[in-house]
Order: structure tokens, then C-alpha cells, then sequence
């Protein structure tokens, strides 16, 4: 199908975007990877798309102390393909390669899908499992948010009205897993995992088996994998979905579990 | 503000400028305003890769791009790598190993794979079937398609 019509704008600085942002009816247009297919299916009817594609300062990866700042804007085959993502965050340089295709992934962006919040998107559950700061900026403030309070339900955020998420920043983490189940390269996934290990021990978030992406915090503290597997029943309660029972989504999480529990549980 | 707004874009080596609507994709004004069919329109919503075009030298779903959205950019399509002979080797392999049934795929299959060949030169069959994971052949020609490809990065 085709769109419904909409008012275009393209603003070249954040100052210029966020009188347009707080117009009835706006919306911002990143990649536009989700939103326009929503669009052309008439699931989303805004009045003006504010679209921030032309705010360069959003679009770079910045290594930092203790880890990497990655602008709002930065693509999938940006992450896929950067040596400062490998280094410091090969979780994510690990995840780009699941999503979607080769020509989605040439303009989707980190930003877009952590502000979307899709229950079987990767950067959440990354984001999650990193524990990564999210920077919301408003024509006033600044504002610095936790994935673990960012992602607050079903494509539902706390990303306030008049706010843009501008970057995020990862902690650097070398240890870690990301493994997913789909019928086919670059579906939704059945199931997916993201893990990370450290000293301080192991974070495991597992994605598209609830609204949101969800840290098992059991199975993650547990001393062996046979006790991570029984844990896991506590941190998870995976909704059904068309094609998988509740019951299978939980066994194949096991199955991702026990594809990563060695990986993250070599000494440091 | 919903009225058309001015975009000019290097299409196939030529500049245009048009008045576009911004609701209209990319495709859409590749096929509509300015004739060239090649790159074609399938599913509108990201899955089936018929509209696969390039935009400022990456493939990208000609369908999820607004056509305004690609002001000041460089887009070939089907019909100048064709022209400008940089498809020939992989447009030889489609007719060599058949690669094709009703054709409806085949542009953006070789927009896909010129994508691949140009990155991984000696893609093996694996490489070939992950990069190709988002065009759709609704004949189901994918074995011929895959054939055809490989027959490009084997050499």
C-alpha cells in the first residue's frame, strides 16, 4: 500500500529539530526501516515526519574512558563494520549481523531501534545486557537513562515528549555471547540471547520472549549450567507467539543458554 | 507543509530536480516520474527486496526510503549498471545458469549480488545465501540464483 500524506522537514541542527518535534502529530524519522513500512501499511498516520537524517553530529562513534559514545544516527553496517564496535563492544559488532538484511542494515540506525523498542530487536537486549547509558536531549536538559529503565514495555520507552535519544554509551565488556534462533537469516527471532561476563560476573538478556527485553538474573548468578537451566524457568515466562508455544520458547531459551554458558564463563 | 517539496538527485549519472510529495518512495518516483521500471515494486514494506536500489554506492529497500529523503543523493538503478556494463559479468552468470523464471526478482537480485561481489569478491555458497537472505524469489529460483552468483566469486 502506499502512505497517507504527511508534512516533510528536514532540520539541519538539534535546535531546529525540536520546535518541529513538539508539533501535534510529529514524528521522527531516523532510518526509517520500521516507521515507513508502518507508514505504507497505514499502521502509523502522522502529520509531519521531522526527519533528523541531516544531524551529522549524531552519527559518530566515539571511543571514551571505560567504553564507546555511538550517535543516535549511526547505521547496523556502521557497527557491523567498525574496529572501535569490535574492540570495545564486540557484543554489538557481534548482534548487527542478525538484523534484517544487507540493505536494511545500510540504513536502519542503533538509535531507532532502541527508540522503537521492538520486543525481538538486538540493540535492546544488548543495551540491557551492557547495562548502556541512553542520552535523551530536550531543548532544555539533558537527560541520562539506564536500559534497565528505558525500556519500559511493548514499544514503549521513557523517552519523554520533546526529547530525541541522541547516542548511548556501552561500557567496554569483551566477554560475551550473542546467539539467536529464526527460520531464516535476518528474521524476527524466535528467541535471542545477549550475554556479557565480567569480573563482576555474567548478565544474560534474553530477547522476543516477553513485551521487552529481560535480564535472567537467576540463571545469570547460578554456579553451574545445570542450575543456570533450572533457574531460567524463574527469569523467564515466554508468551507464545503464531508459530511457537510458551513452552517451546522457553526450551529453545535453554538452548541458547547452554550455547553461551561456556563462552561466559571462562575465567577473566 | 504536505505540499510537494523540491529534490534533485543524480539518478543513473543525470541530475533531475522535481517537485516530490513526501509521501511518495523511492521507487515509486524512479518508476513513475522519471520511467525507469527496472527497479520494481513488490511487497511495500521491507521483506521482499524487489525494490533493491543503490543510494550513494549502498543497496538499500527502494521502498522504505522517501523519495525526498534522497535530495542531493547519487541512486542507480538496474538500468545504468546495465548501461554502464558494470552488471555484465553478473547479468552473463543469471543467463548462463538460468537464473531466473518469471524475472519478476531479477534486478534487485543483481542489485543484491553486485552488492556482494563488489564486498566479498570470493563469497563462498554460505556468504552468498546470508546476503541474498532478503531478496524473495516467489518461483522459488534460488538454487539457479545461487549457481549463478557463485559462478562469479569462484573464479
Amino acid at each position: 500500500m502506499k502512505a497517507p500524506s504527511f508534512a516533510y522537514a528536514k532540520p539541519r541542527s538539534l535546535e531546529e529539530a525540536f520546535p518541529l518535534i513538539e508539533r501535534p502529530g510529529a514524528r521522527i524519522l531516523a532510518g526509517g526501516q520500521s516507521l515507513i513500512p508502518s507508514l505504507n501499511m497505514r499502521l502509523s498516520a502522522p502529520q509531519l515526519l521531522v526527519d533528523i537524517g541531516g544531524l551529522s553530529r549524531l552519527r559518530d562513534i566515539s571511543p571514551q574512558p571505560g567504553g564507546l559514545r555511538i550517535g543516535a544516527l549511526v547505521t547496523h553496517a556502521e557497527i557491523e563494520r567498525s574496529l572501535d564496535v569490535k574492540f570495545h563492544v564486540p557484543l554489538l559488532a557481534a548482534a548487527a549481523p542478525h538484523i534484517a538484511h544487507p540493505a536494511i542494515r545500510n540504513r536502519g540506525t542503533l538509535g531507532g531501534s532502541l527508540a522503537l523498542a521492538d520486543p525481538a530487536a538486538e540493540y535492546p537486549a544488548c543495551a540491557l545486557a551492557l547495562n548502556a547509558t541512553l542520552i535523551l536531549q530536550s531543548r532544555k536538559a539533558e537527560r541520562r537513562v539506564s536500559a534497565a529503565s528505558f525500556f519500559k514495555g511493548l514499544f514503549e520507552t521513557d523517552i519523554r515528549p520533546g526529547e530525541i535519544l541522541v547516542a548511548a554509551e556501552f561500557p567496554k565488556v569483551e566477554r560475551s555471547a550473542f546467539l539467536e534462533l529464526t527460520r531464516r537469516h535476518g528474521d524476527y527471532a524466535i528467541v535471542g540471547l545477549a550475554g556479557v561476563a565480567d569480573a563482576s560476573g555474567k548478565r544474560i538478556a534474553f530477547f522476543s520472549v516477553d513485551s521487552k527485553p529481560v535480564l535472567a538474573k537467576h540463571a545469570a548468578g547460578a554456579k553451574s549450567l545445570e542450575e543456570a537451566m533450572k533457574l531460567l524457568r524463574q527469569d523467564l515466562s515466554p508468551a507464545a507467539d503464531l508459530y511457537n508455544t510458551s513452552a517451546t520458547k522457553l526450551h529453545l531459551a535453554g538452548v541458547l543458554l547452554s550455547r553461551a554458558w561456556n563462552t561466559l564463563s571462562k575465567p577473566h | 507543509m504536505e505540499h510537494a517539496l523540491e529534490a534533485t538527485l543524480t539518478v543513473n549519472g543525470t541530475k533531475v530536480t522535481r517537485r516530490i510529495a513526501p509521501r511518495m518512495h523511492l521507487v515509486d518516483f524512479l518508476r513513475d516520474e522519471l520511467g525507469l521500471t527496472g527497479s520494481h515494486v513488490g511487497c511495500e514494506h521491507g521483506v521482499c527486496g524487489a525494490c533493491t536500489v543503490r543510494v550513494n554506492g549502498e543497496i538499500v529497500r527502494g521502498c522504505l526510503m522517501l523519495a525526498v529523503q534522497a535530495d542531493g543523493c547519487t541512486v542507480d538503478t538496474i538500468e545504468g549498471l546495465s548501461d554502464s556494463g558494470e552488471m555484465k559479468k553478473l547479468q552473463e552468470a543469471f543467463h548462463q545458469h538460468n537464473a531466473f523464471q518469471c524475472g519478476f526478482c531479477t534486478p534487485a537480485m543483481l542489485m543484491a549480488a553486485l552488492d556482494l561481489v563488489k564486498k566479498n569478491p570470493t563469497a563462498d555458497r554460505e556468504a552468498i545465501r546470508a546476503h541474498m537472505s532478503g531478496n524473495y524469489c516467489r518461483c522459488t529460483g534460488y538454487q539457479a540464483i545461487v549457481d549463478a552468483i557463485e559462478s562469479v566469486t569462484g573464479k
